[in-house]
């Protein structure tokens, strides 16, 4: 019964990298960039990474707003295993931590995640958010938008588009838990 | 003595495996002595000449042993005849060689007089598969404060002779003594179903030791029984009555009763056929089929009841038959009914245990589990040697058959049978009750 | 995990799993908001045979808080009255086509009965005097939050004294089977009276006097003693009791600074432990209360959200 927690394999011999780390480290300097002209300010924002790879990434758009605006700009994390559409149909998943570094209520909510894909994630944490508080807005900034959404859903900020064919997996790495920073594509979907 | 009215009076009426035939040649026998002989039946007696017109029945390779008589059976009629009546038990009882049971008097009502033990025999005597003795009940109601009208039931047509409140110990020493001074004039036995209930309260059900504690089950230690069997002995001796120490289950218990015997104390004993076969490894799943009172115990019991009734110690099998309906068992272990069937694989059980092990001969087999019960119980018909002017009363074996047993397989209207899917003898060929078939393969 | 009968047969991966996912549930417990979509459509149904206000509340909440549909089947003498077999009662249950069976009974094994028959997970709230898995692993999660949050480490090494009725304790054998395989070593403290049979053959030490155990002690988990016990002769009188095997206010100083008191209760204030001891601040039998809805919200989630 024991979940393993998923860890990408981005050393597969038929693996495309399509990002390296100055790749993804200017992209993620733009969307700070980005994020602050569309919030107007860093004042209100409080950046929330989903579980898991959104979370270093909120951290390093959080520390690259707060950097250029003098100020402390609070992250946070946002679990959302228990509020996914396929939580059943699934083997069972860990249940990660939610952390917030203060209360919601009225203020700009910015979501991060490395990958947008069906949108089903965006929409879990949506509900999640919901159960947490009040935000006066939510933003949601992703590194890559591959396309094949299952919902009305769109990112605010987007740090790539990438094409990709529905059986294709994006894979992001990320330096905080992976050890370097890179985005590839593999040809077959490994089974999530 | 003896009470012809419990011979198959008029045969060609009674609903078991009946015949017209009143004449039997069983060839090629093995008798329990080893010899083999053929066997002439006529009019429900072994004769010495070859009747006219008999069927012939071929026993070579079988073993031919006087019909079993069973010191301890319950039946549930009259009460809860969906779990077994009369007939069904004494029709399990003629397909296990039985020729003969004692219905245990817990039965509702209790037999607890002269009427309802008469009551039993007239229903065994009309199913006609095997002869059916009634035990009283030691008190009124088994309620353990008030003697049952143990002479009526005595002098009754039942002829009652064993008395016992089996499924309760009678606890009270002084109700007990008086009980033993009331039965000896008529040389009736009290057989003690021995449970201190201060040791062994009606919560216990489990054998006190490891997997008691492991598995949270109530104790029922082995002292339980001994110090009632200590006590049971003593007032036997005191008042120079009988005892007959029903289910013994333990070393300790045995202990006992070989320094009653060898002080001359007038006490028999016996051994169920689960407690020589089965061990409270069982229990470790809550199978409450395992539930039993007394309850199974470790092997180094096993072994000393194995050793006793080798020994004589103890003096014979008696099957504890407990036909339970569904709707008893299907409880947590704690609450369901306890017992289990016995008769249709008792013989079965003892072969595997004692025979197969080289502990009893075939004579020794007899002995515990027909002769000496018919003499514990003053059945006069019964238990008798295979001779001339004896009882036509006998049941053919095969020693070597084996099968796997099948609960379905079966004549009680109960399916609680400890042995279901075992590999074990399967030896009744033919049960033959006072000149009348009563079962055949 | 299909079921959860007891902690034996819980394999230690699991074990750690469901520790592991309860102290994620115990900062959702501190939530304003306590409500979370997991267990949507499922339907838990709480089967106490005996009465628990305090079992069956927690597993309530639990499986509220995960949204699961919960409901409370008092069964206390119901099926014996009506005739009905325990089989029955369940048969019945599981053909609504419930999905998890939360069951106390007080028949030993009577839950690993029911897993035999039933369709639903089965989850043992307390059977008999055999084991309350969720009630250890709770005391498990209290202590492990107990000592992380003042830094002592883990289980691993920890000296759990268990003190009481250990004979007819449902919770004593399942924390004997827990304990040790995280790292605990455990000592039963009890008068002979109340000493389990066999209990030698245990992966625990066994000793019958309380001030020799208590120096060493980690943790100090009394057990209650009910008052009807001494009829059976199992102790004298509560005076009796309290002075030999309860933790009263003079044993406290005995305890070395970091010990710490559990009790799953309900308490016998004044027999197997005092108020000065139930009630100081080394006490964790509250936190041993809120640590019982997040194992369970736990327990419920892995059973039910795969």
């Amino acid at each position: 019964m024991s979940p393993d927690r998923v860890t990408p394999d981005t050393g597969g011999g038929d693996a495309k990298s399509v990002m390296n780390a100055a790749e993804i480290a200017r992209t993620t300097t733009r969307m700070s960039h980005e994020l602050l002209e569309l919030a107007g300010g860093a004042e209100d924002l409080v950046i929330l990474g989903i579980l898991t790879r959104g979370v270093p990434l909120a951290r390093r758009i959080a520390k690259a707003v707060g950097d250029a605006e003098g100020i402390v700009v609070p992250s946070g994390e946002l679990d959302i295993t228990m509020y996914r559409d396929d939580l059943r149909s699934q083997p069972l998943r860990p249940v990660g931590r939610t952390v917030l570094p203060g209360p919601i209520n009225d203020k700009v909510v910015v979501l991060v995640d490395d990958v947008l894909f069906s949108g089903r994630t965006v929409q879990a944490a949506l509900i999640a958010l919901a159960d947490l508080g009040r935000p006066a807005k939510i933003l949601l900034v992703v590194l890559v938008d591959r396309g094949h959404r299952d919902m009305p859903i769109q990112a605010h900020i987007v740090g790539r588009h990438l094409p990709t064919a529905r059986s294709e997996s994006v894979r992001v790495a990320m330096a905080e838990m992976d050890g370097h920073d890179e985005v590839t594509i593999e040809p077959d979907e490994a089974t999530l | 003595m003896t009470s012809p009215r419990f011979l198959s009076s008029p045969a060609t009426k009674e609903p078991g495996v009946s015949t017209d035939t009143s004449a039997f040649v069983i060839t090629g026998a093995q008798l329990p002595d080893g010899t083999r002989t053929d066997l002439f039946i006529s009019d429900g007696v072994l004769v010495g000449e070859r009747p006219d017109n008999a069927e012939a029945i071929d026993a070579d390779g079988l073993i031919a042993l006087p019909g079993l008589v069973d010191l301890h059976t319950h039946l549930r009629e009259p009460g809860r005849e969906d779990a077994e009546t009369v007939a069904s038990g004494s029709l399990a009882a003629a397909r296990g060689g039985f020729t003969c049971i004692h219905a245990m008097a817990n039965t509702t009502p209790v037999t607890d007089t002269a009427e309802n033990a008469e009551h039993i025999a007239d229903l065994g005597r009309e199913a006609g598969h095997a002869q059916v003795v009634p035990i009283g009940a030691i008190t009124k109601g088994l309620g353990g404060k008030e003697l049952a009208e143990l002479g009526l039931m005595h002098q009754s047509r039942a002829g009652v002779r064993v008395f016992s409140d089996d499924g309760n110990c009678v606890m009270d020493p002084g109700l007990m003594r008086r009980a033993f001074e009331w039965v000896r004039p008529f040389d009736g036995v009290l057989a003690q179903h021995a449970q201190d209930s201060g040791l062994a309260g009606p919560g216990a059900c489990c054998h006190e030791g490891e997997l008691s504690g492991r598995l949270g089950l109530a104790g029922w230690p082995p002292v339980a029984e001994s110090v009632i069997i200590a006590r049971d002995v003593q007032l036997a001796e005191a008042t120079g009555s009988r005892l007959h120490v029903c289910h013994v289950t333990s070393a300790e218990g045995v202990d006992v009763i070989r320094w009653a015997k060898a002080r001359g104390i007038n006490v028999t004993a016996e051994a169920t056929p689960h407690h020589l076969y089965l061990t409270t490894a069982e229990v470790v799943g809550y199978d409450t089929l395992y539930k039993v009172n007394p309850p199974l115990r470790t092997d180094e019991h096993v072994e000393a009841i194995r050793a006793a009734l080798a020994d004589g110690t103890i003096d014979i099998v008696g099957t504890d038959h407990a036909p339970h309906a569904p709707q008893d068992k299907d409880h947590a272990f704690a609450d369901a009914r306890p017992g289990m069937l016995g008769l249709e694989q008792a013989l079965a059980v003892v072969m595997e245990t004692m025979v197969h092990t080289g502990r009893l001969d075939w004579a020794g087999v007899v002995d515990r589990m027909s002769a000496a019960p018919a003499r514990i119980g003053r059945v006069a018909e019964q238990g008798r040697p295979l001779a001339v002017g004896e009882p036509a009363t006998l049941v053919l074996v095969d020693p070597a058959r084996r099968a796997t047993v099948d609960r379905d397989d079966s004549a009680s209207l109960s399916r609680n049978n400890p042995y279901h899917g075992r590999d074990l003898p399967d030896p009744v060929e033919l049960t033959m009750w006072a000149g009348r078939i009563t079962h055949r393969r | 995990m299909r079921d959860l009968l007891g902690i034996e047969g819980m394999a230690l991966d699991d074990i750690r799993s469901v520790l592991a996912t309860a102290e994620e549930m115990h900062e959702i417990q501190q939530r304003p908001i306590k409500k979370l979509p997991a267990l949507r459509g499922r339907t838990v149904v709480n089967l106490f045979f005996e009465d628990s206000t305090r079992t069956r509340s927690s597993f309530e909440l639990a499986a509220k808080w995960l949204s699961a549909d919960a409901i409370n089947v008092a069964a206390k003498g119901s099926s014996a009255s009506k005739g009905e077999s325990m089989r029955d009662t369940l048969m019945t249950l599981d053909s609504m086509g419930v999905d998890a069976i939360v069951m106390r009974h007080g028949g030993s094994g009577s839950v690993a009965q029911a897993a035999g028959w039933v369709k639903a997970a089965m989850i043992n709230a307390g059977d008999g005097t055999h084991e309350h898995p969720t009630q250890a692993l709770l005391d498990a999660h209290a202590m492990l939050r107990h000592f992380r949050a003042h830094n002592l480490g883990d289980l691993q090494g920890k000296e759990v004294v268990i003190v009481g009725d250990l004979l007819h304790s449902r919770v004593v054998r399942s924390n004997c089977l827990l304990l040790p395989q995280l790292g605990a070593h455990v000592t039963l403290v009890a008068p002979p009276t109340l000493m389990p049979p066999g209990v030698g053959t245990w992966n625990v030490e066994v000793n019958h006097d309380l001030d020799s155990a208590l120096p060493s002690a980690d943790v100090v988990m009394m057990l209650r003693v009910q008052r009807e016990r001494m009829l059976g002769g199992f102790f004298p009188s509560e005076r009796e009791y309290t002075i030999r095997y309860g933790l009263t206010a003079q044993r406290l100083t005995k305890l070395s600074p970091h010990a710490v008191i559990a009790h799953p209760g309900p308490l016998n204030r004044g027999l197997e432990i005092s108020s000065a001891a139930a009630d100081s601040a080394r006490s964790i039998v509250l936190d041993q209360v809120s640590a019982g809805v997040a194992v369970r919200m736990s327990v419920l989630y892995h059973l039910l959200a795969a």
